[in-house]
């Protein structure tokens, strides 16, 4: 038995570095929907957040409103918001395809303030708890570490999605469809496919993904309406060291940066906030196109 | 021509002309933090405008020279206009260091890494010990400008803001105006054809940069001066975000445009304070409506209307054609 390494004792690395790997599952699961989303659209998805967040809000509001659990919000909670980011998709991001890039990420800016300070006026922000489904509570002691069973649910359960996204991507016949669509929108058009469809498609999926993410985090964090903007600057600093390129790459690098900045909380907890932020700037230093990039 | 001229001399000496008598009317508090904000907005839009730079994380070179100036005035008892020097230059010195990173990507990834390194600053400055964390610095004096104006009367305060504000302005002006400016054009209209003229693009970006970067900075510490505070919420990513909807609104790319958006968007801050979260709300619905409907903002939308046409030009726009090159030079 391991009494310590480093000089620190193994319960507080472990732990740290399992906070770690669920800050990474989230990061995972944004980047691996905003790289979606952008390959598709060609917008940065700056409500991706705000998205976040309504799928906390909505695992909270279903269990307050409805007596509707956990696990069937797992289920409804990525339904009900991307169904509002197709709306959107189709209302606001479809004129907008035939503009700069910048005005995507203008547009889902302002609506990630609108969506951010309506449910900061209507639930404040001091936080609401949300309690683990009584089927994840308690923890297993491993020996070197006491593991609540609700945080390895969530690294599994991440993994688990993120696997699943890229098998639909990568191995189904809608996914080639996407991926064509990505590459060469007109002539996928030219052989009868709907890419319209296939676009707005695209967002509600991403939109779900952050969703879903952001129902793992209730019991976590507090639902809050501010969980998602502090996250998704830092999501957007593990998106340009990955690069977009590829979805594998966004949920390898998501995974890793977590596991840095816990291992940072560990030997230098005052470079924990800023330690993604310094990699990034490294990486544009070195490899200007990120991690798995093309450059272009 | 000669028509138009006359008109934009008429519109710039009526604006001095308020300029100078607002006091009279308006608190001079509010009108102080709108030419803060103004400066802050040109020094932006020469960024987005005339480069095509879009930076989300302006707010950093705005606060970080709050905190300069601040510390600067309060701890080592310089001068108020020292102060400002050494905020400005501070600032400078941050965007070489963010700009020479940030330039590295184009478009979309140089907002989000211009974002992140903000927010890399922003934590810095929650945790190192001169900016005093949430409390911020407090109680800035004042002091004496060259040691004989007392900038602690609210109307010397008012007309120095106000004198600094002219001269920000016209330093924008004379390098929009000059080859340098004409340059930065060339690269925000086609990068690739002022590479294949000879320009080295990276270096004229990195020096529009870091103007742009050091007059933010001059905005941020008179900012410090007049409210006698520096603190997070100037390093905040709210504050970027609202310095692009003031570019936005007012409309990027014009002279005037940010001018306007600025103190429109001081205005929203002010009548809409008390309401909380309406204040983020109403920004986020003016920016979803200024991409939607009218992306050249309230003066580039005036100068569309009112700009002189030729006859082809109208004839093509009645067939539907959209012209472009519209965006105004003269206001």
């Amino acid at each position: 038995m391991i009494q310590s390494l480093l000089g620190i004792p193994p319960q507080v690395l472990f732990g740290q570095l399992m906070l770690g790997l669920i800050n990474g599952a989230f990061y995972a699961m944004l980047s691996l929907g905003l790289a979606l989303i952008f390959g598709m659209l060609n917008i940065i998805n700056f409500a991706h957040g705000a998205l976040y967040m309504m799928g906390a809000f909505a695992a909270y509001l279903l269990l307050e409103n409805f007596g509707i659990n956990y696990w069937l919000a797992l289920i409804i909670a990525p339904i009900v918001v991307g169904a509002f980011g197709m709306i959107i998709e189709r209302l606001m991001l479809k004129p907008l395809y035939k503009l700069d890039h910048l005005y995507g990420l203008l547009l889902t800016f302002g609506l990630a303030l609108i969506l951010e300070g309506v449910f900061r006026d209507l639930y404040g922000v001091s936080g609401i708890p949300y309690t683990v489904p009584p089927q994840l509570t308690g923890g297993w002691n491993l020996g070197f570490m006491f593991l609540p069973i609700y945080r390895g649910w969530v690294v599994i359960a991440s993994l688990i999605i993120c696997i699943a996204t890229w098998l639909l991507i990568e191995k189904t016949k809608l996914g080639s469809y996407l991926r064509a669509a990505t590459e060469n929108p007109q002539l996928v058009q030219a052989f009868g496919i709907n890419v319209p469809a296939m676009i707005t498609l695209t967002y509600g999926l991403g939109v779900g993904l952050a969703a879903i993410a952001g129902v793992l985090a209730a019991p976590i964090y507090s639902v809050n309406p501010l969980m998602g903007s502090n996250l998704i600057i830092v999501v957007f600093a593990v998106v340009v060291i990955g690069g977009m390129g590829s979805i594998l790459g966004s949920v390898v690098t998501g995974f890793m940066l977590g596991l840095v900045e816990g291992l940072t909380k560990v030997f230098y907890p005052e470079a924990s906030s800023t330690v993604i932020f310094v990699i990034m700037a490294i990486v544009l230093l070195i490899k200007p196109a990120g991690l798995f990039g093309r450059a272009h | 021509m000669t028509n138009r001229h006359s008109a934009t001399i008429a519109i710039y000496a009526l604006l001095l002309v308020a300029a100078l008598a607002a006091p009279l009317f308006l608190y001079p508090q509010f009108v102080m933090r709108a030419y803060c904000f103004a400066l802050f907005a040109c020094a932006f839009n020469l960024l987005l405008g005339y480069v095509g730079l879009l930076s989300f994380g302006h707010a950093a070179f705005f606060g970080f020279a709050a905190y300069v100036t601040g510390h600067t005035v309060k701890m080592w008892g310089l001068g108020p206009e020292a102060g400002i020097l050494l905020g400005a230059a501070s600032a400078a010195v941050l965007g070489l260091v963010f700009g020479g990173i940030a330039i590295r990507r184009q478009g979309i990834y140089f907002a989000m890494i211009t974002l992140a390194l903000a927010q890399m600053l922003y934590f810095f400055c929650l945790q190192a010990p001169f900016t005093h964390g949430e409390d911020g610095i407090q109680s800035i004096p004042r002091g004496y400008l060259f040691g004989v104006l007392d900038l602690n009367d609210s109307l010397t305060m008012y007309y120095f803001v106000l004198v600094v504000f002219i001269l920000g302005f016209l330093v924008i002006q004379r390098t929009i105006h000059s080859p340098f400016g004409q340059i930065l054009k060339a690269i925000r209209e086609n990068e690739p054809r002022a590479v294949s003229l000879g320009y080295n693009t990276d270096r004229y970006k990195l020096q529009a940069f870091v103007i742009s970067a050091a007059l933010s900075g001059v905005a941020g510490g008179v900012f410090a001066l007049t409210f006698q505070i520096a603190t997070l919420n100037n390093v905040h990513w709210h504050l970027s975000g609202e310095v692009v909807l003031m570019t936005l609104l007012g409309g990027m790319g014009t002279v005037l445009g940010p001018v306007v958006g600025a103190f429109l968007v001081a205005a929203i801050q002010q009548y809409l304070a008390a309401y909380g979260a309406w204040v983020s709300i109403f920004q986020g619905i003016i920016f979803v409506a200024c991409v939607l409907l009218f992306r050249r903002g309230i003066v580039g939308e005036i100068i569309h209307y009112t700009r002189p046409r030729t006859r082809a030009q109208k004839e093509l726009e009645a067939a539907g054609v959209p012209v472009e090159g519209a965006a105004g030079q003269s206001v």
